[in-house]
């Protein structure tokens, strides 16, 4: 009898997971290409936790808060490492719909990734697309603010190169007539040499040189 | 009391404006490229403004690059995620990244030159900055160009060497170096390498711009120009091969990096389909299994064969990219892959703007020396404006270049705007002062501004080789034009993540023929110009006489 009910479970087991059954997802681990040196072997304590974390994450759906571990059938286990599995209901005589035990993986593929120590890329469940993470976008793109940065800095150092250009063209067109003003103011300061004033040559008239003007007609008369 | 022509500070600043004017983009992209498909006044200041209207898009690009730099992941290394975060966006996944980034983020290209689109206010921001910076640089005159172009030479030549020595110490460099040393000797017998590397120093000296001569304008009469010329042409030279050894380093790598992920890839699908022990397929003993498997499960590999790729090494280096291709494509693939990459990125970016704005600076100098000079034109507005028009003019003109097919135009540009017109003018010019001008004329002046003689050398180059060469280098040039017949272009198709070719409407290629014509028509007919006028100055003097 024990035979028969056991060939009874095997069977009925075998009909459930196999390759391609209906609600059947294939899975694919590349341990060694994760962890390199610290890879782990995959054996039956490996299957259960995975059955275990499969089981976690059906619980986790309304309505399949009853799934146990041995709800879960893990099927084909190659070298690769591959396999497949799929979740029964309580009554272990139908498989639970694909959408539901897609979604669950979904929801929590994290922490299944996390327990194997793997990721996205090397433990793959087939017909389970991932979510990939999306980019991290700061409110204002981050070129907008260096571009600022370095437009306001070149503008301010053009307005000063033109400002500081004026300025030097104003200096010098100012500074010539300055030069002329001096040039005139020299003409008249009148100089004193002896209590005798000096008057400069005055070129408009007769070159007279006033030195020479006879002193004596101003202070003796003869 | 008239004013003083502005001089240079010291003949050092002479000598690295003409290299920074010459060491310009051009070494850094276009020499290595020829490098691997073979084991370069009114006529220069026409040609002169075609270019620094379009040059200074490069500048733009790079600052882009640069404002984008700074982030992390590099915007370039990921591809942005489709609608649904499913997967990635489809044509990042058909191309690559990099490649989606330069086509989609920063030009966001048209499928071909008549579909126009806007004006991309990303780029044309960037292109105004551009200009603000070369208004900055050129606003006071050889005063502050002199004090810029320390900095513009010096700099790429640091960054280069920093990049030789991390290059040199990437994983398969040495496979592109050795490839770039092994001369394919079939190549070396077709001509066009050899027209190809004629254009090639032409462009890189920019001879024929007008730039050099406008820099040489600012010098003192007694300065040494057979020694400059002879230490600018060295270092243009030298600098190319340099950049070179920096490139096909890098190239190297690049092509290292594919190809064992091309390898990879391989050993994921075979291990996946036929559930092999994961780490069991090695690229040591790929072949061994490939062909064990084959025999074993002959149905299976069939289907399978497909979809393996023949990863090679040699195709890799192949894939032979000039121009705005590599700089930022190519090298931003490989940039990608270093760690920390960010810095690399900035290093890289800030020494194309060096070189860049360097070459423009050289290009508006040569447009700006004779307005300066012409004294109609000083009279009434100061030097400043005079700089703020020109730039402003070629900003509004650039501003073709940032709409949605303007890479298309800039490509235009940049392959016929220089080439033919250059070539004619260097060869007007080396007559002109060889047989018009006289050389025992020319060497007179030497002697009297230097002190020195002419050595035979020059005068067998000046007045026998070059122009023979100049000439042949025109006929092969017009005989490969007339033979290929239609032009033709690349472009970019979004749909299937690659370059397409595609000919020129009818109205583009008007304008490249305009573009041809306008620079090699204002020789003859400034001299037609010339000769009206001396005509009419005669006939005016002779009933006065």
């Amino acid at each position: 009898m024990l035979w028969l009910l056991f060939l009874l479970v095997t069977t009925s087991h075998a009909e459930l997971c196999k390759p391609d059954a209906e609600n059947a997802f294939k899975v694919r681990l590349s341990i060694k290409t994760a962890l390199g040196d610290q890879s782990y072997t995959w054996d039956t304590n490996e299957e259960y936790l995975f059955r275990a974390m499969v089981a976690f994450s059906m619980r986790k759906v309304p309505n399949r808060e009853a799934t146990e571990i041995s709800h879960v059938l893990l099927c084909n286990v190659t070298q690769r490492v591959s396999f497949w599995f799929v979740v029964t209901d309580p009554s272990k005589n139908h498989t639970l719909p694909a959408v539901e035990v897609q979604s669950a993986i979904r929801m929590n593929r994290n922490r299944i990734n996390n327990a194997f120590l793997l990721n996205d890329q090397t433990l793959e469940f087939l017909k389970i697309p991932a979510t990939l993470a999306p980019p991290t976008d700061s409110a204002v793109p981050v070129w907008i603010i260096i571009f600022g940065v370095v437009f306001c800095i070149v503008i301010v150092a053009i307005t000063l190169l033109i400002l500081s250009g004026i300025r030097q063209r104003r200096r010098k067109s100012k500074g010539l007539p300055e030069v002329e003003d001096a040039e005139d103011k020299c003409e008249t300061p009148i100089t004193v040499e002896n209590g005798i004033p000096c008057d400069p040559l005055d070129t408009k008239e007769v070159h007279l040189n006033e030195a020479f003007v006879p002193e004596g007609e101003r202070l003796t008369p003869l | 009391m008239e004013k003083a022509r502005p001089l240079w500070a010291n003949p050092l600043q002479f000598v690295f404006a003409c290299i920074s004017y010459a060491v310009g983009l051009g070494n850094v992209w276009r020499f290595p490229y020829l490098c691997q498909m073979y084991g370069g006044g009114v006529a220069s200041v026409v040609v002169s403004f075609f270019l620094s209207m379009y040059y200074n898009v490069i500048n733009a690009w790079a600052f882009w690059y640069i404002f984008h730099s700074f982030q992390d992941p590099l915007p370039w290394s990921v591809c942005p995620l489709n609608a649904n975060r499913t997967g990635y966006n489809e044509e990042c996944e058909k191309a690559s990244s990099t490649q989606y980034f330069w086509y989609r983020k920063t030009l966001n290209i048209s499928p071909s030159i008549q579909e126009n689109g806007g004006v991309q206010w990303e780029p044309a921001l960037c292109l105004i900055l551009a200009w603000l910076v070369v208004y900055l640089c050129i606003l006071r005159g050889t005063e502050s160009t002199g004090k810029v172009v320390y900095f513009t030479a010096s700099l790429p030549y640091c960054v280069l060497i920093i990049y030789l020595v991390r290059g040199l110490t990437l994983h398969g460099a040495t496979n592109g170096l050795a490839y770039m040393f092994t001369p394919k000797l079939e190549q070396l017998a077709n001509p066009k390498a050899w027209i190809n590397a004629a254009t090639q120093i032409f462009f890189s000296l920019g001879l024929g711009f007008g730039s050099l001569i406008a820099f040489a304008s600012y010098n003192e009469p007694s300065n040494n120009c057979q020694k400059h010329a002879i230490i600018v042409s060295l270092i243009n030279s030298a600098t190319s091969i340099f950049a070179s050894i920096v490139t096909f380093s890098i190239y190297g790598f690049k092509a290292t990096f594919n190809y064992e992920n091309c390898l990879n890839k391989v050993i994921l699908l075979l291990t996946n389909s036929f559930d092999l022990e994961d780490g069991f397929l090695t690229p040591s003993n790929l072949e061994q299994v490939k062909s064990y498997l084959a025999s074993t499960y002959p149905s299976q590999y069939g289907e399978v064969l497909p979809q393996i790729k023949n990863c090679s090494l040699e195709a890799e280096l192949d894939t032979a990219v000039q121009g705005t291709g590599l700089a930022f494509i190519v090298y931003t693939e490989a940039i990608k892959n270093m760690e920390v990459s960010q810095l690399w990125s900035v290093l890289y970016f800030f020494m194309l703007l060096m070189l860049g704005i360097g070459s423009m600076l050289g290009n508006t100098a040569a447009i700006l020396t004779p307005l300066t000079d012409s004294k109609a034109i000083t009279k009434h507005l100061p030097k400043e404006a005079i700089s703020g028009l020109v730039c402003l003019i070629s900003c509004a003109v650039g501003m073709v270049f940032t709409m949605e097919a303007g890479n298309y135009w800039f490509d235009i540009f940049n392959d016929y705007a220089a080439t033919l017109s250059l070539l004619l003018i260097v060869l007007v010019e080396t007559i002109a002062v060889c047989y018009v001008y006289g050389l025992r004329r020319f060497e007179g002046d030497l002697q009297s501004m230097t002190g020195r003689s002419l050595n035979w050398y020059w005068k067998i180059m000046w007045a026998g080789v070059s122009p023979l060469l100049i000439i042949s280098l025109l006929l092969f040039y017009l005989s490969d034009y007339i033979l290929t017949g239609t032009l033709q272009y690349q472009a970019w198709d979004a749909s299937q993540g690659q370059l397409v070719t595609k000919d020129y409407p009818v109205y583009a290629l008007v304008f490249i023929g305009l573009l041809v014509a306008s620079a090699t028509m204002c020789i003859p007919l400034a001299a037609l110009g010339t000769f009206v006028m001396r005509r009419l100055k005669r006939g005016d003097a002779a009933p006065v006489a």
